[in-house]
């Protein structure tokens, strides 16, 4: 009896599938990129701070000569340093730009001091303004209060954290305008291909972030069944209805962690602190890593089996499930 | 082992051992810690299994720890940093506890400090050049909201002035009331100032003065290599060597001299 009722419940959801023609929001990374992200656009990556930073979609973009983007986030380890360095970025709005482990962003640097390749406009945050702006976002309000960045000089020069007196309380206080990116880039461990997606580890803004964004792209290390969503929905982050694409990319956030399916590459940010500290030798690391590359799969032969092994879960260590039955 | 010697004086540890040690001191058992990475995280791990068992970890990324990272980390969000964390969050889940007041202490690196504790991480000086630096980070949050701030850094004339070009994550300011005329709140700014030479502290007047120098360091070479008048307190300590205790858990933590090995020769 109970086996009639699930199989009655496949079908019943297959055939809708069929007959309400829910589209599949599944695409290639190049489709996605080519769709969703123009030139000129304001892109949220790198949500979830050190782990799980797009790379993939970053590489795609540089490789498609996206131009005058500005990059959104609080610290972008070194994502946003290749793609300053490659000529796709008009302005960085972000608490951080660097390698985390290595120390400076050696292609941010030339574009802040020297327009190499090309001008670079920043608009310095800390964390916790970022955050904000997008939190205000997220919630469609104008501002969020915070008490952060008074007597700074963050405050002085950033035009989107302006100081007001309290309607409440005889207190002043600092108004974080609200960010609106136009495309998030979200890096998950698993999605539905309607783009619902679960995703777990630290969280950073990706939640405010995927709200805030008029458009988000899930990248998905797994593509699962809705059951396996519906399953455990308080882990769905990421709701479909806000994502416009959704793409299955396997390590696509590799060198960053993604938990559960592979570790930090620690030696690529300290090769790339070397690689990209003369801007010849950035070039050839672009010319290797991202041009030399017609897509992930690629770029995986590259980084060679034996490095993709030694990165990969040692050992596995499941949560506890949580019962939602009654 | 690697140890170090100095004319006149046999050091059986680093410089960064012994900042590490002096790091862990100003964390006081059951207090909520911002952390960070490097020395600070060093620091916490030590103050943890020392004299602070229930010292409770802060990451900005989002994480809360009960427990220490099972492995030294080369960032925050480094696997082994999740796996048995308390709480896996939002950025802004421990940034409201920031906010709130309820972060006891956070530690800070900087590439520039001023005589006000006032600390620079957007613009650096190389020869005459200027050089653009990662930026705040979560440093501005912590520097305005934590109740404590404790900064590391190497000492030298170049990264202690007298004033910051460029005021990311401010301390006292001006000196005095500034803080409180700025709104930030009554009970925060910097604590202490942990370097290579010593331990400075501030007075009521949110001015710095030297209140440790550490062991072998003659003072007259520690006001030298400061970018203005330092003032010395009339009970100047010597800062205390790191015990073999603690020597025993920074090295199980850090066996080659990763993070710890300033000051080795």
């Amino acid at each position: 009896m109970c086996f009639g009722v699930r199989r009655l419940d496949a079908a019943l959801h297959l055939g809708l599938k069929l007959k309400m023609g829910k589209p599949s929001k599944l695409v290639s990374m190049r489709d996605a990129i080519a769709a969703h992200v123009p030139n000129g656009s304001m892109v949220l990556l790198g949500a979830q701070l050190e782990p799980m930073i797009p790379f993939a979609a970053g590489h795609e973009l540089i490789r498609q000569s996206r131009r005058d983007l500005t990059l959104v986030g609080p610290i972008s380890d070194i994502l946003f340093d290749q793609m300053i360095g490659a000529g796709c970025v008009a302005r960085t709005m972000a608490a951080w730009v660097g390698n985390v482990s290595a120390g400076v962003g050696y292609c941010f640097r030339r574009a802040v001091e020297k327009n190499i390749p090309r001008p670079l406009a920043t608009v310095d945050y800390s964390n916790l303004t970022l955050a904000l702006g997008l939190h205000a976002g997220a919630m469609g309000v104008p501002f969020m209060p915070t008490y952060s960045t008074m007597g700074s000089d963050l405050l002085a020069k950033n035009g989107n954290l302006r100081e007001f007196n309290s309607p409440v309380n005889e207190e002043k206080l600092i108004a974080v305008r609200a960010l609106r990116p136009d495309v998030a880039i979200i890096h998950v461990q698993r999605a539905d291909e309607f783009g619902n997606a679960h995703l777990w580890g630290s969280l950073g803004v990706a939640v405010d972030g995927a709200r805030a964004a008029r458009k988000v792209i899930v990248v998905a290390e797994e593509i699962v069944a809705p059951e396996v969503i519906a399953s455990d929905p308080n882990r769905t982050l990421i709701p479909g209805l806000l994502v416009a694409a959704v793409v299955h990319e396997p390590w696509g956030a590799h060198p960053s962690p993604v938990q559960g399916y592979y570790n930090r590459d620690h030696a690529f940010f300290s090769q790339y602190h070397e690689q990209s500290r003369e801007l010849k030798d950035f070039e050839q690391w672009l010319q290797r890593w991202v041009f030399g590359v017609k897509d992930r799969n690629e770029y995986m032969d590259l980084l060679g089996a034996c490095r993709v092994e030694s990165l990969g879960v040692k050992q596995h260590a499941l949560s506890a499930a949580a019962d939602f039955g009654y | 082992m690697s140890t170090t010697t100095q004319p006149g004086t046999a050091r059986s540890y680093t410089l960064g051992e012994l900042m590490v040690a002096a790091a862990a001191r100003e964390i006081r058992d059951g207090e909520l810690v911002f952390v960070g990475m490097r020395l600070p995280l060093l620091a916490f791990l030590l103050a943890r299994r020392t004299h602070a068992p229930n010292a409770v970890a802060l990451y900005e990324n989002g994480i809360i720890r009960d427990t220490p990272s099972p492995e030294m980390l080369y960032t925050m969000g480094d696997s082994p940093n999740l796996r048995g964390a308390t709480l896996c969050g939002s950025l802004l889940d421990v940034m409201s506890l920031l906010q709130q007041g309820r972060v006891h202490v956070g530690f800070l690196g900087a590439a520039e400090v001023d005589r006000f504790g006032n600390l620079n991480t957007v613009w650096g000086l190389r020869g005459a050049a200027e050089v653009r630096l990662p930026g705040s980070g979560g440093a501005c949050d912590i520097a305005c909201l934590a109740q404590r701030t404790v900064v590391l850094l190497a000492h030298d004339r170049a990264r202690l002035v007298e004033r910051v070009r460029h005021v990311t994550s401010p301390g006292y300011g001006t000196g005095n009331s500034w803080r409180r005329s700025r709104g930030l709140p009554v009970r925060s700014g910097p604590s202490a100032v942990i370097t290579t030479m010593g331990i400075l502290r501030f007075g009521a007047d949110g001015e710095a003065f030297l209140a440790s120098a550490h062991p072998g360091i003659p003072v007259e070479d520690i006001l030298a290599a400061t970018g203005w008048t330092l003032r010395v307190a009339d009970s100047l300590q010597e800062t205390p060597q790191p015990t073999a205790a603690e020597l025993a858990v920074i090295r199980a933590l850090d066996p080659e001299h990763f993070w710890t090995g300033v000051g080795q020769s």
